[in-house]
């Protein structure tokens, strides 16, 4: 299972829970298994959403391996200038 | 794909950190470069858009008739000729914009558009169109429209975020942070609560929007056009047009400046309805006007901060509610202004809230690590504030509460190895810090943060016959990136830079390349140029050692030459490059190096700025005297644009802080769409500004690389908002600080 930290205002979709538990391996099982676990997730996870994995940011490699003691964190889409 | 090559950021460099000659150079100076206007093409027809003179209208009817009978039109588009496709609310909006559906939603929006022979047929053929508009409450303002009975501009796209009751005009909202705000405010000695405002700035790119399009009877059409990003302009035309990818050949011309403003389209899908209707190709180029009322600033913000500290400058708890308007669409940057806020700084208590408002202003675009600069104005000033009032150092104060590796960051992921705490005591040790002030004059330092993105990249690398190398990638050269990628690749081969000449690849000749955005470019496209000379040095060496009959493993790459290595490689001459090259048809053909990748996991940035002014107590005009940057490149590839990078975020920060705005009418029209009176700085306003490049390697690049090209606007509105402050001796919380501005806070003091 990889604890995932969710941001504030999507706290309203999981329950009010700031940290929530997903059985996931990599990215896709992550956004996966966040998608089934917590459906009011969804319209954001298809509006986009960003991954910290253990401080680094990935947005779409979905096969990027995550491990049990990983630090993740759900961010809003990042975008550039 | 990151990839963690720790032990390679020690590597010695031959090419990499040099300064070579700019490969774009000579064509620049001498006129010879092609930008986006310089295009042409037989039988060219000239594309003029029609634009509304209204902030908010409905659209009654639309009739072209007129215009159509003139003699010399050969098209005349209105949304109509757009398709009906059913797109995602993004591309959606994105259509919307380059062409008003029901409703005009800004000054400037654009309703129809002609081809003609000639720009004065086209001219005419605009004023006998006939629009009928009924014109709507219009609301510019972000606080404004935030109120629940302002002027609603669209019903219904508020995002399941955005609590009941809130204004129309509020799309989203986010949230970010941890621990009891409220508590650590308590613990403090002293809380700063103030509404900071910032106005919206233009990318003030030089260089306006131009495209060519053309497109034959088959369907195959070609775009030329000044873009950050050929991908996906080709990707959003044939998504709004209704084309397939493949069909829509589009190529990158020289970019005069983008900035962020060139990362979507405007002109590219009206061009190409044109060209489609008329049969014919369509040039069109927008004068500054257009690009003023039409096309991307960024976002204005209204931001509320409470920071708590205690006397010995420890930040107890950071809170700060941020409303950006982003225009006419969703979309501000205000969840990366949210996130980076409080980036710089590790605190137990901290909190952001960000709200997305609509107003009826052109849609914001992409300005240089969006969102962020106003964000740290705001937060910047505020701990400025607290540490003047303490008497403390303001980098000290920012030392002792700085973020460093293993830190969990305000918006929630731990840090790996940042650079922050070098720029501050850098900055300390600095001779600007101890450099002694003048009577009117004030010294302002801020700290700044940005993410760096890395994306999807495709790098191809070929090797001619005579051993000189071609590196073909696909994303336009904003801010040196040939030169960097040349380099480069040389470094990797082991050959001189001048063997090696890179180019930017239509859509058709590469694989799919994001856009020059993110400060991803040198990061990802490095990385990939790296791989891609790795990949033809593999093959190198499998063609040597089958020549001389040994194992693969038994050679090594090394200087630009196979060598043999180990005990039983046996004797051989080592083979360069070129003389590899020249076999070549001999050993299985044209040698080349791919490499394919998302090159995700860059590494943030952190930079710190001080700067010096001097306030005329008589006018409130402010004179910028001395300027440093001090900021983490991971490593510098070619220093002298990294410095260019530095200095041009201190420029348009300096001109965002103290000149540029947007200033409408009360009829909602745009005021000053010209560089006369929307001022950009210009040299003789600046001083030289200095920079110190410090180089923390990030370990998710072969070379060490992070991206530089965003972190410098991030902190200069803060640090000379700060340097006005202490110049004038009185706080200042609403950007622009133009003359009246300082004075009438100064005579109010």
């Amino acid at each position: 299972m990889v604890k995932v930290r969710i941001w504030g205002s999507l706290q309203s979709a999981t329950d009010d829970r700031a940290e929530v538990e997903i059985d996931a391996g990599t990215l896709r099982e992550l956004l996966d298994g966040l998608a089934r676990e917590y459906p009011a997730l969804r319209p954001q996870l298809e509006r986009g959403v960003s991954v910290a994995i253990d401080g680094k940011v990935y947005n779409d490699s979905w096969f990027t391996p995550i491990s049990p003691d990983s630090e993740v964190v759900l961010l809003a889409r990042l975008r550039g200038g | 794909m990151a990839l963690n090559t720790k032990e390679d950021t020690k590597m010695e460099f031959k090419v990499v950190g040099t300064r070579v000659a700019r490969p774009d150079g000579i064509d620049k100076v001498t006129g010879r470069a092609r930008f986006g206007a310089d295009m042409s093409a037989p039988g060219m027809l000239v594309g003029r858009v029609l634009r509304s003179p209204h902030a908010h209208a409905r659209i009654v009817s639309l009739d072209t008739s007129a215009a159509q009978a003139l003699d010399g039109v050969h098209a005349v588009v209105t949304r109509a000729d757009f398709p009906d496709l059913d797109l995602d609310p993004m591309l959606a909006d994105i259509r919307d914009n380059c062409m008003a559906g029901a409703k005009a939603l800004y000054d400037g929006h654009a309703v129809a558009a002609v081809a003609a022979t000639s720009a004065a047929v086209a001219r005419q053929a605009l004023s006998l169109i006939k629009v009928e508009y009924e014109v709507l409450p219009h609301v510019i303002d972000v606080d404004e429209a935030f109120a629940p009975d302002a002027p609603a501009l669209h019903e219904g796209r508020a995002d399941e975020s955005v609590p009941e009751g809130m204004s129309p005009n509020v799309m989203a909202r986010y949230s970010f942070g941890r621990g009891d705000v409220e508590a650590g405010l308590e613990k403090a000695d002293r809380v700063v609560r103030r509404t900071y405002c910032t106005a919206a700035t233009h990318q003030g790119y030089i260089e306006p929007h131009a495209c060519l399009a053309q497109m034959g009877p088959d369907g195959q059409a070609d775009l030329w056009c000044c873009t950050q990003g050929q991908y996906m302009v080709r990707d959003t035309c044939a998504a709004i047009l209704g084309l397939r990818q493949g069909q829509l050949r589009v190529t990158a011309s020289e970019i005069g400046g983008g900035f962020g403003g060139k990362t979507t389209v405007f002109l590219e899908p009206v061009a190409l309805a044109l060209a489609r209707k008329a049969g014919r190709p369509v040039k069109m180029v927008m004068s500054r006007q257009e690009v003023l009322r039409a096309t991307g600033p960024t976002a204005s913000s209204s931001i509320d901060v409470a920071i708590g500290m205690t006397k010995d400058g420890r930040i107890t708890a950071g809170f700060a509610e941020l409303r950006y308007q982003g225009g006419a669409y969703p979309g501000s940057p205000v969840a990366l202004g949210s996130m980076s806020a409080f980036a710089p700084y590790d605190l137990e208590h901290v909190r952001t809230i960000g709200w997305d408002v609509v107003t009826n202003r052109p849609k914001s675009a992409a300005y240089r690590a969006p969102g962020a600069p106003m964000a740290a104005f705001a937060v910047e000033s505020a701990i400025d504030e607290l540490s003047r009032d303490f008497g403390l150092d303001p980098l000290e104060v920012r030392l002792k509460n700085a973020a460093r590796e293993g830190t969990r960051s305000a918006y929630g992921a731990t840090y790996p190895a940042i650079g922050l705490e070098a720029t501050l005591r850098t900055a300390h040790t600095h001779p600007h810090w101890a450099a002694p002030l003048g009577e009117n004059q004030g010294r302002g330092v801020a700290c700044g943060f940005w993410f760096n993105f890395g994306g999807n990249t495709c790098v191809s690398l070929n090797i001619a016959s005579d051993g000189t190398v071609n590196v073909t990638e696909g994303n336009p050269d904003i801010g040196g990136s040939r030169a960097s990628m040349s380099m480069m690749a040389a470094e990797e081969l082991g050959i001189p830079y001048e063997q090696v000449r890179t180019v930017i690849a239509d859509t058709a000749s590469l694989g799919l390349n994001e856009v020059t955005d993110g400060s991803r470019v040198t990061f990802a496209v490095g990385l990939a140029t790296i791989e891609a000379a790795r990949a033809a040095k593999r093959e190198m060496c499998r063609r040597v050692a089958k020549l001389w009959g040994i194992d693969e493993e038994a050679v090594v790459w090394k200087d630009g030459a196979v060598h043999p290595a180990g005990p039983n490689a046996g004797k051989h001459d080592p083979m360069t490059l070129a003389e590899i090259a020249a076999i070549a048809p001999n050993t299985g053909g044209p040698i080349a190096g791919h490499f394919e990748v998302n090159a995700e996991g860059a590494g943030v940035s952190f930079a710190t700025h001080m700067v010096d002014v001097e306030v005329d107590p008589e006018t409130g005009a402010t004179k910028v005297l001395r300027y440093t940057v001090f900021q983490d490149a991971g490593k510098a590839v070619h220093p002298s644009y990294v410095e260019g990078q530095f200095q041009g975020g201190a420029a348009q920060g300096i001109g965002w802080a103290l000149n540029e705005e947007y200033i409408y009418g009360d009829d909602g029209v745009l005021q000053n769409p010209g560089f006369l009176d929307y001022r950009i700085p210009v040299a003789s306003d600046l001083p030289m500004i200095d920079t110190v490049i410090l180089e923390i390697p990030n370990p998710g690049h072969p070379y060490g690389v992070r991206g530089v090209g965003e972190t410098s606007i991030v902190p200069p509105l803060a640090a000379v908002a700060n340097a006005v402050s202490a110049a004038a001796g009185v706080r200042m919380t609403d950007l622009p600080m133009s003359p009246p501005k300082v004075l009438g806070a100064m005579q109010t003091k």
